[in-house]
């Protein structure tokens, strides 16, 4: 009997420290993010959060964006189970959310004060009333241009410029035996390169991808003006071989002081005002992107996001860190470490209303194009999709490369533009009838 | 015997293979110089050489942001592993093929090799799925097993083909002397085989170590090599190219230093044979 009770007290004692340990155990969240200044730089001040929640520990995926989509979206869509929260834009949020493979985040704490997220980035991440991502940073795109070139031309821009004031100020400013060309734009072929600079700005002309029977539209005459538009202000005051660049060849160009304009995402701000990298990091003025009169800009519009993938067994951990990284406090943080003009912008009405962020040169800018861009009614006519310079359906990426590639090549000069959109029409429509959009 | 070569052809030979070998390896030169650099300098046009303020600020940055030998041993683990499971499928598979073949070998070995022709993208969702069902995801086991798996055809054959060169009789003398199977493939084909088996393993830890797809999909945050390590300096929205060339010269350098050492038996494992 003694023995028994001996094993007895044993065994209790023994579940009791089983359980005492389970409880003590710690959390450790999978967190997968993007290679980019803000990210980094919150992976740097999460010692913040670790010390804050002590049961929580850490654990960081960083990967380029393009390995990063092919990578989360596998886990995601088979349910995998990597990761516990993902860094994801708007592209992927309409979508996924749609399939049942985010958690909503409408019960985040009233802390959190969901509505001093900025309109425009809210609704490109809200399917049917459901958050399913929380905004880290958003990006718009605006006009980059040097302020002294425009002083020797004897120009000004104006703050909402239009296509042909563009137009003027790139021929005043080419200067193509000092190596100074009036305007640098994507030509690199590939969804997320020169067709979000292409979708968005045919947008402002009035074009479409789809009519609202998912019918593509490129044989329209407005796609043909933004193409002969696009072409003909490349070739004539564009850089030599642009058809192969993207954000970071056309970054260098326009920090050595090659390009006289410069209309790209307004995170580049932050890098050609920054006077350790940048040669004219004294001379860069900003204007809104270009329009032409017909009610819509240029501009497109992204956030990074933070979402929980459905199936993660650590929910509350991870709500916890997302509310920790994209409140206003996080942004406080960073502002009292690093700087007001190192606060990832672009997500909170709060901080453009901060009198301290305000003298940050390209805050107001910033602003500005993100509310000049909707993703909920982005194009002159109605369009059955949402998305500025994407359309949110999964057979996009696949469809914008090929396009892409079409207009690289034209920019090239070994396609013509007609055959270009030609071949982009023929394409867009195969693949919507493979897909059942239309018979 | 060798035939008698003038000097001034021998000049000629030696400034050609310099020239072509400075070629192909000016990029690794090129990555170097660059993780020396701040990240103004990559990107000025014209570009310097050798005359930039040196500095090694990139790689303090890089091992502060990411730990670099859990990288590595990630790494070293999975090639070797993996290289080491596979000759030890490879070695008798290829001693039957070459040794004792039968009507169907040549058809058993085009069938191996053309498992590679299938793009890997297209068994990815299926490979994951069982990875995820055996909880595999993430680990350093299932990641030597895919590759093993993966590189096993190329193991064969180049195994196959150094075998094809012993002769036959060789093997059956000392099956006259009464050596088992064992003991034929143990003491005898195989110290015969060593600069070949050597180069295989050489080659295939190359291989193994530069391997960028299964790598990065099947990883998060534990089993991650340094493929993975590399992806997360690479950015299409921001100028990090001093920091990429310092982690690319931190994930190279392992592999670039083995195949300096072993530059020999590489050479001659993968020219043997070849003159008779």
């Amino acid at each position: 009997m003694k023995r028994l009770n001996r094993a007895l007290f044993g065994a209790t004692a023994l579940c009791t420290l089983a359980a005492t340990a389970a409880f003590a155990q710690d959390t450790t969240l999978t967190i997968a993010t993007v290679n980019n200044g803000d990210m980094v730089r919150m992976q740097k001040l999460s010692s913040d959060f670790e010390e804050k929640n002590p049961g929580i520990k850490l654990e960081w995926v960083v990967l380029e964006e393009n390995v990063l989509r092919q990578r989360v979206t596998t886990d995601v869509a088979t349910k995998g189970g990597q990761y516990d929260v993902m860094t994801i834009g708007t592209y992927e949020v309409p979508i996924w959310g749609k399939q049942g493979w985010l958690v909503s985040l409408n019960d985040l704490p009233d802390s959190y004060d969901v509505d001093d997220l900025l309109p425009a980035i809210r609704g490109g991440l809200t399917v049917d009333g459901e958050l399913y991502a929380a905004p880290f940073y958003g990006e718009s795109s605006m006009v980059m241009y040097r302020t002294d070139l425009m002083e020797k031309a004897g120009m000004e821009m104006p703050a909402e410029p239009t296509w042909d004031d563009i137009k003027k100020a790139a021929e005043a400013m080419t200067d193509k035996e000092n190596e100074v060309y009036g305007i640098c734009l994507r030509g690199k072929a590939g969804w997320g390169e020169n067709m979000a600079f292409l979708t968005a700005m045919s947008n402002s002309f009035g074009a479409r991808w789809f009519d609202e029977n998912w019918n593509p539209q490129f044989d329209s005459p407005e796609w043909k003006e933004t193409i002969d538009f696009y072409l003909d202000l490349m070739n004539n005051y564009g850089p030599p071989g642009a058809s192969s660049n993207g954000f970071n060849e056309n970054l260098a160009l326009f920090q050595q002081g090659k390009c006289g304009m410069w209309i790209d995402a307004t995170v580049a701000a932050s890098f050609v005002t920054n006077p350790n990298d940048s040669e004219v990091a004294d001379s860069v003025g900003f204007a809104l992107a270009p329009d032409k009169g017909l009610g819509k800009r240029s501009n497109w519009l992204w956030a990074w996001s933070l979402a929980i993938p459905a199936g993660t067994d650590a929910e509350d951990a991870a709500k916890k860190f997302i509310d920790w990284a994209t409140s206003k406090q996080y942004l406080e943080m960073v502002a009292e470490k690093e700087g007001w003009a190192n606060v990832p912008p672009g997500t909170r009405k709060s901080l453009y209303e901060n009198p301290e962020y305000q003298k940050v040169p390209f805050a107001e800018m910033t602003l500005e194009s993100i509310n000049a861009a909707d993703p909920t009614n982005p194009t002159v006519d109605p369009v059955p999709y949402t998305g500025v310079q994407f359309v949110a359906i999964p057979e996009f990426q696949g469809i914008a490369t090929a396009t892409g590639q079409q207009f690289s090549a034209a920019l090239a000069g070994t396609t013509s533009a007609d055959d270009a959109l030609a071949a982009s029409q023929a394409l867009t429509e195969r693949e919507m009838k493979r897909a059942g959009y239309i018979k | 015997m060798a035939r008698a070569v003038s000097t001034q052809r021998k000049a000629l030979v030696t400034v050609v293979a310099w020239v072509i070998g400075i070629v192909i390896f000016f990029p690794i030169l090129w990555t170097i110089l660059t993780s020396f650099k701040t990240e103004a300098e990559a990107i000025a046009s014209p570009p310097s050489f050798l005359f930039f303020d040196w500095t090694t600020e990139n790689y303090g940055e890089v091992q502060a942001r990411s730990d670099y030998f859990r990288h590595f041993w990630n790494s070293v683990i999975i090639s070797v592993g993996s290289t080491v499971l596979g000759l030890i499928i490879a070695v008798p598979a290829a001693w039957a093929m070459a040794f004792v073949p039968g009507k169907r070998t040549k058809d058993v070995l085009m069938w191996m090799l053309s498992t590679k022709m299938l793009p890997p993208v297209g068994v990815l969702i299926p490979i994951y799925l069982l990875f995820r069902d055996t909880g595999l995801l993430d680990t350093r086991i299932g990641l030597v097993g895919v590759l093993t798996l993966i590189n096993l055809p190329i193991i064969v054959w180049m195994l196959y083909t150094y075998f094809k060169e012993i002769p036959g009789e060789i093997l059956e003398a000392c099956r006259m002397d009464g050596a088992m199977l064992k003991e034929e493939i143990l003491y005898i084909l195989t110290p015969m085989a060593v600069p070949g088996i050597a180069s295989t393993l050489l080659l295939n830890v190359i291989l193994a170590w530069n391997e960028a797809f299964w790598t990065l999909n099947l990883t998060a945050a534990k089993a991650a090599p340094l493929t993975a390590f590399i992806a997360s300096y690479s950015s299409p929205e921001g100028l990090f190219y001093a920091k990429l060339s310092a982690a690319s010269t931190m994930a190279i350098a392992p592999i670039l230093i083995l195949g300096w050492f072993s530059q020999k038996q590489l050479v001659r494992g993968l020219t043997f044979g070849a003159v008779k």
